[in-house]
């Protein structure tokens, strides 16, 4: 049987990518702008991107909060992308503090810019290989399955990262010229990347994949 | 050490990749699709599609391309060539493009630049530059695919696009390209120093010995186009040039099934 993903539809962005990318990895992905169809779905995506304070205004606008909101304390396995991934926190930085969905304790910050060497530009672009934060010996049982640390590389775009009250949510870092950016975290049934896994190639499509399983 | 990305560069006529020598004198090279679909499986890290005649008909021929290299195609895409406004942006993310370039319309009107990085966010909208040499150590802005001169220094725009909210720069020399003589070099440091936001540089790639020193001279990503669709040298040699010269590149980038 096909696993079904409901890709929420805010109005936010390219979601066509990210629905060829959960077809290519043997799913079906639906596009829903409709609260009751979230309520019903097996598992959601929460896409976003762009500045925080707009995609958080767009959901809100759409009437989909709290259909999301609920549909994270159901338990079923829950995704987010990018600004979507932020929307979990508490609250965000970016152009003066806005409150977030409030899933994961903790907020979103800027990564600092340029190094002592001049060599961490902001915004962080590219591929960056995927690390087991201090404390995470593994990553069995999670979308990063069979990723291996270090050298899975997963496609990054952000100027901002969250950063978790609880350490122990921290679920991938990368190295970026020093600092360690938050490519991942994980509560319970809510996983969620701050790189794009429906751009970062085999090894972003092995990652939908492996949420299809769960 | 920085990140150093490979991008394969599809600049497109109608339906045809094509290819010139400094942006001129254009030869057919194929479909654009088979060329995306193998750059994608040899590990190409983000794909560049420039429509090259798109701002002197007005408009831009590449949204189906774009579809279709979406369907298959899972990494990031550049989309440029004579995007002018607001809805152009919208449709062409539409169509699966991640990032858009824009050169002409931007300095035409150099509030778009802001207007998009409103819309769509500053890491969607990357500044699109066709460098001329003048003198020593002066460069000038050129639009409609290196036809038009504007008198616009290079530097001082690449400055001002930062300010406006350029999230990146596709910086291509045209000098340069097309001649498989290497990158202006002098070009890709004098704009590195300038603006903190990731380079792009394009244009004489003709050696992956040419790439590492556009890295050494403070490019972010190369753009690829000659050296590739000539197949002088495949995207894995290039990507092993690069571990070898201890650049932070992709080291595994997979098999597609």
């Amino acid at each position: 049987m096909t696993r079904v993903v409901h890709v929420v539809d805010y109005g936010i962005g390219n979601l066509y990518s990210v629905a060829r990318a959960i077809e290519a990895a043997g799913g079906e992905a639906r596009l829903t702008t409709r609260p009751a169809e979230i309520a019903s779905a097996d598992r959601i995506l929460l896409p976003g991107v762009g500045a925080f304070e707009p995609c958080m205004q767009t959901l809100a606008k759409s009437g989909l909060s709290e259909p999301v909101l609920e549909f994270a304390r159901t338990g079923r396995p829950f995704l987010g992308i990018c600004v979507g991934m932020q929307l979990l926190f508490d609250h965000s930085l970016e152009f003066g503090r806005h409150a977030g969905l409030g899933l994961i304790s903790g907020h979103v910050a800027p990564i600092p810019a340029r190094d002592a060497a001049g060599e961490r530009k902001v915004p962080h672009i590219g591929w960056s290989p995927l690390l087991q934060p201090e404390g995470r010996s593994s990553w069995e049982g999670t979308p990063l399955q069979g990723a291996r640390p270090g050298e899975t590389a997963a496609y990054f775009v952000h100027s901002y990262n969250c950063i978790p009250d609880d350490p122990s949510r921290r679920l991938a870092e990368v190295d970026y010229a020093g600092y360690r950016v938050c490519a991942a975290v994980m509560q319970d049934n809510i996983t969620a990347f701050q790189c794009h896994p429906e751009k970062s190639g085999p090894a972003g499509l092995a990652i939908l994949a492996r949420f299809l399983q769960t | 050490m920085k990140n150093a990305r490979l991008i394969a560069r599809l600049d497109v006529k109608g339906p045809n990749l094509i290819k010139g020598i400094h942006l001129e004198g254009l030869r057919v090279i194929g479909d654009p699709q088979a060329y995306a679909r193998r750059y994608y499986e040899q590990g190409a890290d983000e794909l560049i599609y420039i429509d090259i005649v798109a701002s002197l008909y007005g408009r831009n021929s590449l949204g189906d391309i774009v579809a279709r290299a979406a369907r298959d195609v899972f990494v990031p895409l550049t989309v440029g060539g004579g995007l002018r406004s607001i809805d152009d942006v919208r449709d062409m993310l539409r169509n699966g493009a991640d990032k858009v370039a824009i050169n002409t319309a931007a300095i035409r009107r150099p509030e778009l630049i802001t207007e998009v990085a409103q819309r769509f966010g500053s890491q969607c909208m990357v500044l699109g530059i066709e460098a001329k040499r003048t003198g020593d150590g002066r460069w000038e802005a050129f639009t409609d695919n290196g036809r038009e001169s504007t008198g616009v220094d290079v530097v001082e725009w690449c400055q001002r696009g930062y300010e406006l909210g350029a999230g990146e720069i596709l910086l291509t020399s045209v000098d340069q390209e097309g001649t498989r003589k290497g990158f202006d070099l002098a070009l890709i440091e004098a704009v590195s120093r300038a603006v903190p936001i990731p380079l792009i540089a394009s244009g004489g790639m003709g050696s992956t010995g040419h790439m590492v020193e556009a890295f050494g001279h403070g490019a972010d990503a190369v753009a690829m186009a000659d050296i590739l669709h000539y197949d002088r040298a495949g995207l894995p040699a290039i990507r092993a040039a690069a571990v070898d010269a201890g650049l932070r590149v992709r080291r595994d980038v997979g098999e597609v099934s």
